[in-house]
């Protein structure tokens, strides 16, 4: 039976494996960034899926946690990507 | 005893703000932390050979909740051979980097790469593995990106995207794993890990993710460019450490944490990936024309040799036999370690003193820089695997492993390998030892020799002739 929890979990991997897909498939550097944060948003709606514990108990603390953590270190990833990009852009752009 | 485990990630990671703080004192700062964190490297391997697996909840936190450490014989192994080469480093990149802006920029991360890498290869959970895993993957691109050149630029870039791509992968087999079983901690999966569609796809996604990162053939497109363009101190824990700590991760898994859902087809499959990369990797470094390149494809190969002892590890049954290839897998991790770091050094003093590290033009480079080409030498040494390096027990090992299982296809490759091996390293040293009469007197700069010397002779003497403790240490834990 296809519950709540079961739709947001399959989503997850489907959005996951959209990105996944786009990150090794396309040239542009900047659609690959965003590629890997999609799949990123993937997993974490996986874990975030994984948290719920039916109606009457409150969810799972640990995959919360986990879903923090890692927006923290795509954020990081995703800015030291982008800062990569523009110096070589500004720098280099004419080779 | 410990308390070791926590000295060891809190302080590099102390040392990292300091030189932060105090550019003007930070070589200072790098020295002490780094022989403080060198000491409590030795602690701990003295403590895991005494007492046992030690572990550390930091905070007083209870597993599960917390952030626990964890050090067996393994990590003990492996961050003692990671505090050294990154000692020698340190000590290296003082005379490697004139300018003192770019030292300034280059400290604090390099002693943030030396955080990570400690806190990652002494995680005791899955989670811990993933954090650690992509602070070491940040630090390891922003010391690339140090080099400033296009090239060294675009190399950085791809290497973080591929990085990325790879702990993405990680973590969606984590969260699988933590669907499935309620915990990440290491220890509590490997006594309830069960086989089932779960699992395996946890582990193809956790492994796969990992391959990329430690560059296994074909996955190593990555690896040249960006172990080529870095500064060679960089180059020099890229290539030994750096791509050892996801090899590091896979053992773990594989051997330890996911043993009872491994199956044969998969050790085989590794198997096949590394025989690949042995022969792709020593043909490349065959044909380069850089020493750099020729170096960084000397790794890709001496990685295939790490993963060709997966399908034996698999075959043997639990045993002597078995503890001597783990032996065997580990010490040869351990001698390219240090015999690849001693060699980036090497080339790092040539290429500034020549100006170039072209192989073609190394002519009388034997005569300016005696100490560094005896370097290249020993490091040679190590990577064919002559006695007495610690590669030769190594490899003896895997050729041993390979012949009592009947798997005949892994004898083959390792000497055609280690035939290949031969091959670059007389080409270079054929270069550097050319007739050409050379004017000068040749000189030796004890603080920027020295140290890929004193690597490259760990690797090919001191680990061969005193190799046997480590099989001793190795049983604490697996």
């Amino acid at each position: 039976m296809l519950t709540a929890q079961w739709l947001y979990a399959l989503t997850g991997c489907v959005v996951m494996a959209l990105g996944l897909r786009a990150a090794l498939l396309h040239p542009s550097l900047l659609r690959r960034v965003l590629a890997i944060n999609i799949m990123g948003t993937g997993v974490f709606m996986l874990l975030v899926a994984v948290a719920y514990r039916g109606p009457d108990l409150a969810p799972d603390p640990v995959p919360h946690a986990l879903v923090l953590t890692g927006i923290v270190v795509a954020v990081s990833a995703t800015a030291l990507a982008l800062a990569l990009a523009r110096r070589l852009a500004r720098e280099h752009a004419d080779d | 005893m410990t308390e070791a485990l926590i000295w060891l990630v809190a302080v590099p990671l102390a040392g990292a703000l300091l030189a932060l703080l105090l550019p003007r004192f930070a070589f200072a700062v790098v020295i002490a932390t780094g022989v403080a964190t060198t000491l409590a490297a030795g602690l701990l391997v003295y403590g895991v050979g005494t007492a046992g697996t030690l572990h550390y909840a930091i905070g007083g936190w209870s597993a599960g909740l917390g952030i626990a450490l964890r050090a067996d014989g393994l990590s003990a192994l492996l961050v003692t051979m990671s505090s050294l080469v990154l000692l020698a480093g340190s000590v290296y990149a003082r005379s490697y980097f004139h300018r003192e802006a770019d030292r300034a920029r280059f400290w604090p991360l390099w002693l943030l790469l030396w955080t990570a890498l400690n806190a990652l290869l002494l995680a005791g959970d899955l989670f811990n593995l993933y954090v650690t895993l992509e602070l070491l993957g940040l630090s390891a691109v922003t010391l690339t990106a140090l080099g400033g050149s296009a090239e060294a630029l675009r190399a950085a870039l791809r290497y973080l995207l591929v990085g990325l791509l790879g702990s993405m992968m990680f973590l969606a087999g984590v969260s699988l794993i933590y669907a499935g079983y309620g915990t990440l901690d290491m220890v509590m999966l490997a006594r309830t890990v069960q086989t089932g569609p779960l699992t395996g796809t946890a582990l193809v996604l956790m492994t796969g993710g990992l391959l990329l990162k430690s560059a296994l053939f074909p996955l190593h497109f990555w690896l040249p460019p960006a172990h080529a363009s870095a500064p060679a101190p960089v180059s020099a824990v890229l290539s030994a450490l750096v791509v050892k700590a996801a090899f590091y991760l896979v053992l773990r898994l594989w051997l330890d944490v996911f043993a009872g859902a491994v199956t044969p087809a998969g050790a085989d499959l590794l198997g096949l990936l590394g025989a690949g990369a042995v022969l792709w990797g020593s043909w490349r470094a065959l044909r380069a024309e850089r020493l750099k390149l020729l170096a960084a494809y000397s790794t890709v190969a001496q990685l295939g040799y790490l993963f060709m002892f997966f399908p034996l590890l698999q075959t043997l049954p639990p045993g002597a036999a078995r503890d001597l290839a783990v032996g065997g897998v580990i010490l040869l991790a351990l001698t390219h370690g240090f015999a690849k770091a001693g060699l980036f050094l090497a080339i790092g003093i040539i290429q500034q003193r020549s100006g170039h590290d072209t192989i073609r033009e190394l002519d009388g480079t034997a005569q300016r820089l005696p100490t560094t080409t005896f370097a290249i030498a020993l490091g040679g040494m190590a990577l064919i695997g002559l006695p007495p390096s610690g590669a030769f027990l190594g490899k003896w090992q895997l050729l041993a492993g390979a012949i009592a299982t009947g798997q005949w296809l892994w004898v083959a490759v390792t000497v055609a390998g280690s035939l290949l091996a031969a091959a670059y390293t007389f080409r270079v040293l054929g270069h550097a030892f050319g007739r050409q009469a050379y004017p000068g007197r040749p000189v030796t700069i004890a603080w920027e020799e020295w140290p890929a010397l004193l690597l490259t002779a760990t690797a090919s003497i001191v680990l061969g002739l005193a190799g046997l403790p480590l099989w001793r240490l190795l049983e604490v834990g697996t």
